[in-house]
């Protein structure tokens, strides 16, 4: 199963087995990763789950759409260019070793 | 030795209350009871996803153990309050045991509005609210054929639009002349009418049931007053919810549609506070108004905490809500009650447009099809108590946006 490494808030580091398919929020939230508040459980809704996807497998990761775009003009902490809503980031093979910093905030 | 701060409900508003007390430093006792078997879960997803079999009960998981127990939370799951002692500061639980507080949060949400004819628990018959729920729905989807909705507000539409996407026949029955009469304008709901009617479903509308007709205890056929009679091996009731209040009625806390609550979400015992679906807001003017959404429930709970600390926040932010429907999301923001002017941004024909609700000319509440973009500049509008005119709505090439930074 491929992981995911999660830089929680205060710097500490988890790396989580995800499975294809499920989003790196739900991972995130089903292995208790610190900083993720996740109010509307992945609608594209809500802009509590912002991440920043950090390292070379960044351009990996499908581009984010209409709808994402618009929620993280709503981020609380600061958006950067390589912030996403992390609900909206679905897990696969080739993602095997992505890296995911928490902000300080999300609401 | 101190009680601490206890929470009744584990859903989105008691999880809240209980991280915000200790993102604010509270180092006391924090113990959130749940009346479900399970700890605090995501609810969106069980109209919409769950039904589907797209999203796996593991990924419902708002908070796990682990977490809450890093942050010294204690949940205790399948333990609901029973009955509060305010003077003596106490809690009776189902168990029978008690539980003293210093400070008491009151997030008990909702309960279905039970549908009142004869068959209403008969097998085959549902409502939606739990994942327990949703489990019951999506496991009688794999065999019904002839699905009915009592209902065509959200949770009745996303039902419906599920059930579909499982090649189910299904009917939507309303009592109102159109669908979600209750949040959106006319033509909205014509939308979702022509919508759903275009993805098979058949709608119904004015629709007064009158009888649950079952065969040996299971659900056969709803029938309507003008003589109607449509077959059903599942029934999904979607007719509202009610306030679960009774724990504070009893205790003699202001209750009112809910339990009334001011912008800090306070009861009127010093000591309680309540926030989420259980609550009816004092306004102003003296109105109450409850909200059944997920930034209701999460704002309410931050200004709770801060309450239970003694510290004032005030939640008075514009409303916002959504609706995930086929391939269309709905974005709202806004109340549109008392409108008397709607202006559309956009072309209904291409599913990409806005709905901009006015009184007396004032920008009062936003619907957005598949605008997320026109949704947040909506939202800052509001935020910035910005009301554009009409002119400047309806006129494509003016950018809204602009008004954001004058």
């Amino acid at each position: 199963m491929p992981n995911v490494t999660y830089i929680e808030p205060n710097g500490n580091q988890r790396v989580v087995d995800v499975p294809t398919g499920w989003s790196i929020m739900q991972s995130a939230m089903s292995n208790g990763v610190e900083g993720i508040e996740a109010e509307c459980g992945g609608s594209c809704a809500c802009a509590t789950c912002h991440c920043y996807i950090e390292g070379d497998l960044a351009a990996q990761v499908p581009a984010a759409g209409e709808g994402e775009t618009a929620m993280l003009d709503n981020v609380v902490a600061e958006r950067k260019a390589n912030s996403r809503l992390c609900c909206q980031i679905k897990m696969t093979p080739e993602l095997e070793g992505l890296v995911v910093r928490m902000p300080d905030a999300q609401s | 030795m101190s009680g601490g701060m206890v929470i009744i409900g584990a859903g989105l508003a008691g999880l809240t209350v209980a991280e915000t007390l200790r993102a604010e430093g509270y180092e006391g006792l924090v113990t959130m009871l749940g009346d479900e078997p399970y700890g605090p879960y995501h609810r969106p997803p069980l109209s919409k996803g769950y039904l589907l079999g797209e999203t796996q009960e593991a990924q419902l998981t708002m908070r796990a153990d682990a977490l809450l127990a890093k942050k010294n939370i204690t949940l205790k799951v399948g333990a609901g309050g029973t009955a509060i002692d305010r003077a003596a500061k106490q809690l009776t639980l189902a168990d029978g045991s008690k539980l003293d507080y210093d400070g008491l949060a009151l997030c008990t949400g909702s309960r279905l509005r039970p549908l009142p004819l004869a068959g209403a628990d008969a097998k085959g018959v549902f409502g939606l609210r739990s994942l327990d729920d949703s489990k019951a729905i999506a496991a009688a989807l794999e065999t019904a054929q002839n699905v009915v909705v009592i209902g065509g507000g959200f949770i009745g539409l996303e039902v419906a639009a599920a059930a579909r996407k499982k090649g189910k026949a299904v009917t939507v029955l309303e009592a109102a002349d159109r669908l979600m009469a209750r949040v959106v304008a006319p033509l909205i709901s014509q939308f979702y009418l022509d919508l759903h009617t275009g993805h098979g479903v058949q709608v119904v509308l004015g629709a007064m049931v009158s009888e649950l007709v079952t065969r040996d205890g299971h659900i056969a056929a709803v029938t309507t007053k003008d003589g109607r009679e449509f077959a059903a091996d599942l029934l999904v009731v979607g007719i509202g919810i009610l306030p679960n209040q009774e724990l504070a009625q009893a205790t003699g806390i202001e209750c009112n549609g809910g339990i009334v609550v001011d912008a800090c979400s306070r009861t009127s015992d010093p000591a309680i506070v309540a926030a989420g679906d259980n609550t009816a807001r004092r306004l102003a003017d003296g109105s109450f108004r409850r909200l059944e959404s997920v930034q209701n429930a999460s704002e309410q709970a931050k200004s709770a905490a801060f309450a239970l600390l003694g510290k004032e926040r005030e939640f008075n932010a514009t409303p916002w809500f959504w609706s995930d429907q086929y391939d269309i999301k709905l974005q709202m923001v806004g109340l549109t009650a008392g409108f008397d002017q709607v202006v559309t941004r956009g072309d209904p024909e291409t599913k990409k447009f806005s709905a901009f609700y006015y009184r007396a000319g004032r920008l009062i509440a936003v619907d957005s099809l598949n605008q997320p973009a026109e949704h947040m500049t909506a939202r800052k509008l509001f935020e910035k108590a910005i009301s554009p005119s009409a002119e400047q709505v309806t006129d494509a090439s003016f950018g809204l946006n602009s008004l954001l930074s004058a």
